[in-house]
């Protein structure tokens, strides 16, 4: 029971409930993640001697409330703190405490805590460093790492975001129906981008970062247990569930990206492929679609597929049709393509795509999936330019390495032909 | 006298858990789960997924109501049970006990059953 580990995973559980009650009532980022420090402290000394509080949750906003007056307090004269044995009615206190967290409002505090670091002011990146850092607690050489900068670096970046939240006019008010939609809108699309940040990854950035998309499945769970009827929340949950579960498949040995046709399925997690179908199917069961749902379709789709030529492309075609209609894209359209070419041959995708050129002519995507159209058509030439100029656009080595290799293929059938 | 142990937990912590740790957690409950075979005293066995997954039925009115999540809010929640046959609680609780030393953290709820029905399902 007082095994380091068990405590570990308890007080990261705790933290994003706790720092965001901590807020509440201290209405400033830093002394509410100080107090939350401070309370594990003491945790890591008590629980092991005297066992686990009833409500862990619930103890450690105690204690860090408590601590963090106490230490206030104390500025100037030095004066021992007492003993938390010595705090009179923390049992009591704990459970009135635990009582009152389960009212409504809590369920807004943790909402509120993971709003304030998608603030609308603060560029990508440091929405995801500073929900890393205050939610999920990571420490900042952790994120310097994944986002392969120095520590210095990643600390100043942290320190500006929260100068910028704490300037602004943090929302403490209960907010009513229409901006809690707008505030779980703005959420979910946050946890998405930390998952991103984390799938995106290849090669060596890819083993640092392999835990953001962890995280984010984290963040999207406690969400879905305060928003439990949020189809849209089932939808990003199982959305992510579904693709971390190919992970173990999706790079080779040298980190070149293995395209989903080629992935060795029985690596895939069955787990999480059986936990994302079960939310998707209940999240579709309410009939009230939205793009996460749709995705997350799309993505169940593969995973139902137990070879590559079984996957139901029609399905998937008019799904991508859906989500264009739903959050009309270049992007959406050009996955869509892939579909059709599958399902109605190259040309047709081919011709879906040539309106996206002015749009897209600076994506390396577009390139890609041009050149293999072009290929399947018999335009070795046309399909051999594409690819160069996706290389020239490849963001990744992963991704250079892949459409190395449809120009070595096409090297070699043209040896083979002379 | 078989006994359903029911294995309740914060869901948030086992979350929390690492691949590694979950790997440990269940290759240990694995060694007692065979102790347990080889004595011929284990029955089904199953762990459920986050309650994020559940749906609950209210049939105390007409037409049944369907809601999002668990039956309970609970600060923990029933995430999987054992079925073992014991001779009595004593021995109950020494399994349940066992179980919680490969699985420490949460609470085993020890349920004597009234009934089970053979499964017809392949394991």
């Amino acid at each position: 029971m007082t095994d380091p580990a068990w405590i570990d995973a308890t007080l990261a559980a705790a933290r994003p409930q706790a720092v965001a009650a901590l807020l509440r009532y201290f209405r400033d980022l830093d002394a509410a993640e100080e107090a939350f420090q401070d309370a594990c402290l003491r945790a890591l000394r008590n629980w092991p001697e005297k066992g686990p509080p009833r409500d862990p949750t619930a103890w450690l906003i105690l204690v860090g409330r408590n601590a963090a007056i106490d230490a206030s307090r104390r500025q100037g004269r030095y004066q021992a703190l007492p003993p938390e044995e010595l705090l009179s009615d923390l049992e009591d206190a704990e459970t009135d405490l635990a009582e009152r967290l389960d009212g409504s409002h809590y369920r807004d505090d943790v909402l509120r805590l993971l709003f304030i670091c998608c603030h609308p002011d603060l560029p990508a990146t440091q929405q995801i460093a500073l929900a890393l850092r205050v939610i999920s607690g990571l420490s900042v050489k952790q994120i310097a790492k994944a986002f392969l900068v120095s520590e210095a670096a990643m600390e100043q970046r942290i320190t500006r975001a929260k100068a910028r939240v704490a300037g602004g006019d943090a929302p403490f008010e209960t907010p009513g129906p229409v901006e809690r939609a707008e505030r779980l809108a703005a959420v979910a699309a946050m946890i998405y981008l930390v998952f991103n940040e984390g799938y995106s990854a290849s090669g060596a950035a890819a083993e640092a970062r392999g835990h953001l998309c962890d995280e984010a499945i984290r963040l999207a769970r406690l969400l879905l247990r305060l928003f439990s009827a949020e189809p849209e929340i089932m939808g990003l949950t199982a959305l992510m569930l579904l693709q971390h579960a190919r992970s173990p498949a999706r790079f080779d040995a040298d980190g070149a990206a293995i395209l989903l046709d080629d992935q060795d399925r029985s690596l895939w997690r069955k787990r999480m492929i059986d936990e994302g179908l079960a939310l998707i199917d209940k999240a579709m069961w309410r009939r009230r679609p939205g793009p996460y749902q749709v995705q997350a379709a799309i993505a169940a789709l593969h995973a139902r597929a137990a070879r590559p030529e079984d996957t139901d492309w029609a399905e998937i075609d008019q799904l991508y049709a859906t989500l264009e209609r739903m959050q009309p894209s270049p992007v959406v359209t050009l996955n869509r393509a892939v579909a059709v070419s599958k399902v109605h041959g190259p040309e047709a995708a081919l011709a879906m795509i040539e309106p996206l050129e002015p749009r897209l002519g600076g994506y390396f995507h577009f390139h890609g999936a041009r050149g293999a159209f072009l290929l399947g058509l018999g335009r070795p030439d046309e399909a051999r330019l594409a690819f160069d100029r996706a290389i020239a656009l490849a963001g990744t080595a992963a991704e250079a390495t892949h459409i190395r290799q449809h120009l070595d293929r096409l090297s070699r059938e043209n040896a083979a032909r002379v | 006298m078989l006994y359903a142990i029911l294995c309740y937990h914060d869901e948030d912590t086992v979350c929390a858990w690492s691949q590694e740790h979950n790997d440990k957690v269940m290759a240990d409950l694995g060694a007692v789960e065979d102790k347990l075979a080889k004595a011929g005293r284990l029955g089904p066995v199953a762990r459920l997924m986050p309650t994020t997954a559940a749906t609950t039925l209210r049939k105390d009115r007409e037409p049944p109501l369907v809601l999002d999540g668990p039956f309970a809010e609970t600060k923990e929640q029933l995430l999987g049970f054992f079925v073992i046959e014991c001779v009595d609680l004593d021995q109950a609780i020494e399994t349940a006990k066992e179980l919680g030393v490969a699985n420490p953290g949460g609470s085993y709820e020890i349920r004597p059953m009234m009934l089970m029905r053979p499964s017809a399902l392949p394991a």
